[in-house]
């Protein structure tokens, strides 16, 4: 496959956006991007219009959303909930203490994680909090409901917050840090501090191991009805057939987009059978999974991508990196 | 290229030390002075820091093997999480110092450094400061294992609370501490009061900065004190050592010794190499690398140091001594 060229049809349509700090995550609401930023900062970013809230007195560490509101955790001890108007609101501090993970969930729920605490606030009724033997490294509502999966140290948890049960316990040697459901419900998959990543298939727990990449994944995205399962570390974007009953077990990932320096980010499209792969050296395209076929989206200036969001209708994506420089692409 | 990398890392310099050394005492120093720099602040226990600093981090202390399943390769999982945080704020201070409960090994701490990678992209670990009480580290070093373990990590060690023991104490306890671990920087202080450029910015763990083993040592100045359970050795060779021998040879003894080496270090000369080559390593993790070309004016004598437990001497020797090409 012949590498891309440093310009398309699509590159001259970013628009580029100086944000002044690392990109934790950008998540669209409603036809604009919010991006969350290192410094504390969210940017709001639609057509030629730029607002900056200063959400946090410190770093962002997490970054979670929804159609209506973006979440982010703060090392400022803040969970605060920022609207597409630029409105933004404190839903929880405790000062001194940094929020790990947020997480966002149907019918304006949402949870967060201090250490190894777990934490769920539903829009009405009880909050609950749970503690868990190790840090909690991630925490993911279920794709309907409010079942949270929390990832620790040794494997992870199904936690019912509004159940008197116990957690399920998802048992799986090794420190397990981001956590994601497939759209069906039916697996949940940890990235470890390993090279790998690590599956249930639910309700039997059955384990499935997903290895042999050169680096950590840090980012992991769904493709359109959970085909696949898309994921960085590598120096292409691994997808995970997850088509069959067993999910990937016995299956060989594809492996698309190969370049010589590592995939940072991917983001699969809402809708298409596409996915918008970012690398450690800022270039950013977009891999249609039945041919392979490439097109560039942004060309490399040297600061890994750290962030990529697509907007609901997958019309337009918006792109972030470690150094602050940011891209907005409406298609 | 490596010294460039070097630059942009932050420094991380690990704080350990028995209960009631004077840690606290030290940190609280180092945050304190005027000396213009910031530091972000790994602690375990809220509240004993007296500055209102906003880059304080209470941590867990979770303590991870890692994968092999091997009982030395353990890593501080909830100290990858805590510098990638901190990593977000980069620009607002210049180094990170990790303090450790006064029953840590420091092994799991240092190593995090060399397992995780954005960690070891990003930051770089200064050096192990162990802080021990003058009165009390003779008993510690009996009854209490992990007091010698930080005292045979330290690349630093302040002996404090030197007014509360008399010179002849002093000279003893500080012969013990050699006996454990030769190659130590050893300050004597009261109230932890030493200048903050003798504690961070060691680069003890800096590959370019090996400079030499310190050969006194070598010569076996320090023979009134065997500590039964930790032993150090060194040995030199004036022969050229072949890499193919010597690579294979410290590999498995590593994979094999390496719950029991705590530390190893070593300057080498390859035949027909005209640099020096230098490695560092804390229990299975080795860490080396061509340094620059020995010089006209040194002896390519090359010298390599163990730290550990139960390590046979004879062993090591004669597995060293049969690197030689
Ligand atoms: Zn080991």
């Amino acid at each position: 496959m012949a590498a891309p060229s440093s310009s398309s049809s699509l590159t001259s349509k970013l628009r580029h956006l100086d944000l002044g700090g690392e990109v934790i995550g950008v998540h669209f609401l409603g036809r604009s991007a919010a991006f969350a930023l290192g410094t504390g900062g969210i940017v709001l970013a639609e057509g030629d219009n730029e607002q900056r809230i200063e959400a946090h007195k410190g770093a962002i560490l997490s970054v979670a959303g929804d159609a209506r509101r973006l979440l982010t955790g703060g090392d400022d001890g803040r969970v605060v909930a920022t609207s597409g108007d630029g409105a933004s609101e404190t839903l929880f501090e405790q000062r001194g203490r940094w929020i790990d993970q947020v997480a966002s969930g149907a019918d304006g729920a949402f949870a967060f994680s201090i250490g190894k605490t777990a934490h769920f606030r539903p829009a009405k009724g009880e909050a609950k909090s749970l503690e868990f033997p190790s840090t909690v490294g991630g925490l993911a509502f279920a794709p309907k409901g409010t079942r949270l999966a929390v990832a620790h140290y040794g494997g992870a948890s199904l936690w019912f917050p509004n159940a008197v049960a116990k957690p399920d316990v998802l048992v799986w040697k090794g420190s397990h840090r981001g956590i994601l459901w497939s759209p069906d419900g039916r697996f949940v998959i940890t990235t470890m501090q390993e090279a790998a990543l690590h599956g249930w298939r639910l309700p039997e727990g059955a384990n499935m191991r997903m290895s042999g990449y050169p680096s950590r994944v840090r980012s992991m995205s769904f493709t359109a009805g959970g085909k696949y399962l898309a994921t960085s570390g590598a120096s292409e974007v691994i997808l995970w057939p997850f088509t069959s009953k067993e999910g990937p077990m016995g299956k060989q990932p594809t492996m698309l987009a190969p370049r010589d320096t590592r995939v940072s980010c991917v983001a699969a499209h809402p809708k298409e059978d596409v996915v918008a792969c970012g690398y450690d050296d800022g270039l950013v395209l977009m891999v249609r999974i039945a041919d392979g076929a490439e097109i560039l989206l942004r060309a490399p200036e040297g600061s890994p991508v750290s962030a990529l969001g697509w907007r609901a209708d997958g019309g337009a994506l918006a792109i972030g990196t470690e150094a602050g420089k940011a891209g907005l692409m409406v298609f | 290229m490596p010294d460039a990398q070097a630059q942009t890392k932050i420094p991380v310099t690990v704080l350990t030390g028995y209960l009631g050394a004077g840690k606290t005492t030290l940190l609280n120093r180092i945050l304190s002075e005027p000396h213009g720099k910031k530091f972000a602040v790994v602690v375990n226990e809220f509240g004993e820091i007296g500055i209102d600093n906003d880059l304080v981090v209470g941590a867990d202390e979770e303590v991870f093997e890692m994968n092999n399943g091997c009982i030395c390769c353990t890593v501080r999982g909830d100290l990858i999480r805590i510098i990638d945080g901190l990593l977000r704020r980069k620009g607002d201070f210049d180094g990170i110092i990790v303090e450790t409960t006064g029953l840590a090994d420091p092994a799991p701490v240092a190593q995090t450094f060399f397992v995780d990678e954005t960690v070891g992209a990003k930051t770089a670990l200064d050096a192990v400061v162990t802080v021990a009480d003058a009165k009390w580290l003779k008993d510690r070093l009996k009854d209490a294992p992990e007091a010698k373990n930080q005292i045979a990590f330290a690349d630093v060690i302040l002996l404090n609370k030197t007014d509360l023991v008399s010179d002849t104490e002093l000279k003893d306890v500080e012969m013990r501490i050699r006996a454990i671990n030769p190659f130590a920087r050893i300050h004597r202080t009261q109230k932890s009061d030493i200048a903050i450029d003798k504690v961070l910015g060691q680069g003890a763990f800096d590959l370019d900065r090996i400079t030499a083993i310190d050969p006194d040592f070598l010569e076996g100045g320090h023979k009134h004190f065997h500590d039964e359970d930790m032993q150090s050795f060194s040995f030199a060779s004036d022969k050229p050592l072949d890499p193919d021998k010597f690579f294979p040879w410290i590999q498995e003894l590593t994979q094999r010794e390496g719950p029991n080496i705590l530390r190893s270090k070593g300057i080498l000369a390859f035949k027909d190499d005209p640099d020096r080559f230098v490695f560092q390593g804390v229990h299975m993790i080795l860490d080396g690398d061509h340094q620059r070309p020995w010089r006209a004016d040194e002896a390519k004598t090359s010298r390599i140091v163990f730290i550990g437990r139960k390590l046979d001497r004879a062993a090591l020797e004669k597995g060293f001594l049969s690197c030689v090409a």
